[in-house]
């Protein structure tokens, strides 16, 4: 009955608006500071992805009379560590823990924050009071000491890297999504559709999502900047990855000893990171003003 | 007393009084606690809304005026239970709200548009999907709504085949509004409250679609509650108009009878600060002076009465309540026009 009752119904063609994701692809094709963070972003994924595949030498191989060679040594372009491992093999090999250590935290945070917060932001009263107090207590501590605590307790491991780290995002997180979804939860149109008797659940998928999910999407890649950053803290501290694993923080860390005899050498891991988290910043910055419809 | 000798209004009135009101409202109160200091405690509280009642007869529109804050849109907001009161009855076609009428059936039958038409739109959904998410909601197959979708632009003037796949910020305000209008109608409601809806339009496109509230009213049979602050709009669109002061209301009556009669020397007030177009007609009544009281501690006896010129102890004394005129259908909240109330203008009890 009912599958017989819309073959009736005739709509007419319309004119399609391009969407409003179409505008914000657009507006960010236009913006070259976004688009450069953009390729330089694709080329690190590119380069973890097939590390194995352009790395030059095995990031693992050392030789005690080949350490600590300057850039330009032939063979070694990027010249050795202070165990003589080719420098660029283990730059390229430690993009795949850097990058996952990097987003995998601020990606699974996004989730677990997003759904506190816009739980916390629609719902209001006193389920918002008891989550976002909740997500308050943490935002006591610095996150730094508490990415250092929760390592710490939970023994060092990339595992418990990943966890404490996503732990540490879960609470900014949730607290954008809050606020976004709270300023939402108090536009007309939410109102309309209360009007209209929908339940909460639908409102939420319908009206509230849409309107919130790009601002929570653009702060939280900004936070992969920092998570890679505090990843590398972590690894540095002897709290994430462990020797002889290469990852750009951990790489610091064990150079650091050698800073006076190779000071370029040793300063590599630094810039890989900082090229990393600059790019994910500026690429969320470019995402920002891409979906602000009045720019 | 003047309005007893005055042309009685009845042969204008459009809707028997006998019928049975299609809504109806009794002492609706609305009081918003005020939180403050240190844990969150109770410091105040906005009466909002102070035991407002009235009817809404089939057909008609009620015109609702008064300063702002004087409690229209939260009288609008509780009719649709967007916000619940904490007191007060709503009967629609004399089934009560929360006894044999559930707020699902109410909303369905009772439709809304705000004042801002953009906030009123997500900016993420089409213009059909916009107007199609109600009837969705209540069980409308897909296509089907996106088939009314199309119907209802087309009745409010807007092309669909241009309009349904736009986006809210592609439109202007009075197309926005416009939609806002088809949105209402998805319901097929039998009564649109009208907050404010056409108050931030400009004044062509403002008569247009007031043209086409008429033209709807008429197509369809709709009873339209219009808020606004704007006199002369009242007075154009409205059968009966209801003048809020403070929560409470002042007066209601016909249109015809309040505009040529007015009684409370509030809507006295309102209507003399009406800009005229006739330089000779100068404002002879002393405009309103001030900001209306504070709603969190009113004033006491009539809310009115500190910027009342004809106020005597009797008015700070005790709230007069509404009073039904000689003159049919017409009632005032003023102790100067009840016989009887002490005041020096009233009355003399029979």
């Amino acid at each position: 009955m009912s599958a017989a009752a819309p073959a009736l119904i005739q709509i007419a063609a319309i004119e399609k608006s391009p969407g409003y994701w179409a505008g914000v692809i657009r507006r960010f094709r236009r913006d070259p500071v976004a688009m450069a963070a953009l390729v330089i972003m694709l080329a690190l994924v590119l380069m973890a992805i097939f590390a194995p595949l352009i790395a030059p030498a095995d990031p693992y191989r050392s030789s005690m009379i080949r350490r600590l060679r300057p850039i330009g040594t032939p063979g070694f372009p990027l010249g050795t560590d202070e165990l003589g491992r080719d420098m660029l093999s283990r730059l390229i090999h430690g993009g795949r823990l850097s990058l996952l250590m990097g987003v995998t935290p601020v990606f699974i945070a996004f989730f677990i924050g997003s759904a506190i917060g816009i739980t916390a932001g629609f719902v209001g009263g006193k389920v918002n009071t008891v989550l976002m107090r909740t997500i308050d207590v943490f935002f006591a501590f610095p996150s730094v000491l508490l990415a250092i605590a929760l390592s710490g307790a939970l023994g060092a491991g990339i595992f418990n890297g990943l966890l404490s780290l996503t732990i540490v995002f879960v609470p900014p997180i949730a607290r954008i999504a809050e606020s976004v979804t709270t300023a939402v939860r108090k536009i007309e149109y939410i109102e309309a559709a209360r009007a209209s008797g929908a339940s909460a659940f639908r409102i939420v998928r319908v009206h509230v999502l849409g309107n919130v999910i790009g601002p929570i999407f653009v702060y939280a890649t900004g936070l992969i900047s920092v998570s890679l950053i505090l990843a590398s803290g972590l690894s540095f501290l002897g709290l994430g990855v462990k020797p002889p694993e290469p990852e750009w923080g951990l790489m610091l860390n064990t150079l650091r000893n050698a800073i006076y005899v190779q000071p370029w050498v040793a300063a590599l891991p630094g810039l890989m990171i900082f090229i990393t988290s600059i790019s994910f910043n500026l690429l969320s910055d470019g995402l920002r003003s891409a979906m602000d419809i009045k720019a | 007393m003047s309005n007893a000798t005055s042309p009685s209004p009845e042969a204008a009135a459009p809707v028997p009084a006998s019928r049975a009101p299609l809504l109806s409202v009794n002492g609706l109160r609305k009081h918003f606690p005020l939180k403050g200091g240190l844990f969150g405690r109770t410091t105040g509280v906005v009466r909002a809304v102070d035991g407002v009642s009235f009817d809404v007869a089939e057909g008609e529109t009620l015109g609702i005026v008064g300063e702002s804050g004087c409690g229209k849109s939260t009288t609008a907001r509780l009719l649709v239970d967007l916000i619940t009161p904490d007191d007060g009855q709503i009967l629609l076609e004399s089934r009560r709200l929360g006894v044999d009428l559930d707020v699902r059936e109410l909303r369905r039958h009772v439709q809304m548009v705000f004042q801002d038409s953009y906030a009123s739109l997500n900016p993420r959904l089409t213009m059909e999907d916009a107007i199609a998410f109600g009837p969705r909601v209540n069980g409308m197959p897909a296509a089907k709504a996106t088939a009314l979708a199309h119907e209802l632009l087309a009745k409010v003037g807007l092309e669909p085949r241009r309009f349904a796949g736009r986006y809210p910020h592609e439109l202007s305000g009075g197309q926005r509004q416009r939609v806002n209008i088809a949105r209402a109608l998805a319901f097929s409601p039998k009564i649109v409250i009208l907050d404010e809806a056409v108050s931030a339009l400009d004044k062509s496109v403002e008569a247009q679609v007031l043209n086409l509230l008429a033209d709807l009213k008429k197509e369809l049979g709709l009873t339209y509650i219009f808020i606004s602050h704007d006199l002369n709009v009242v007075r154009y669109i409205s059968d009966r108009v209801m003048v809020m002061y403070l929560g409470e209301v002042a007066e209601i009556g016909p249109v015809e009878t309040l505009y040529a009669n007015p009684t409370h020397p509030y809507t006295r007030a309102l209507l003399a600060a009406m800009p005229s177009m006739d330089p000779d007609r100068r404002t002879e009544e002393a405009p309103l002076t001030g900001d209306p009281p504070n709603p969190i501690n009113p004033p006491s006896g009539c809310r009115f009465h500190p910027r009342c010129a004809k106020a005597e102890g009797v008015c700070s004394a005790g709230s007069p309540g509404l009073f039904k005129l000689p003159s049919d259908r017409h009632l005032v909240a003023c102790h100067a026009a009840i016989p009887g109330s002490g005041h020096s203008l009233a009355e003399m009890p029979a």
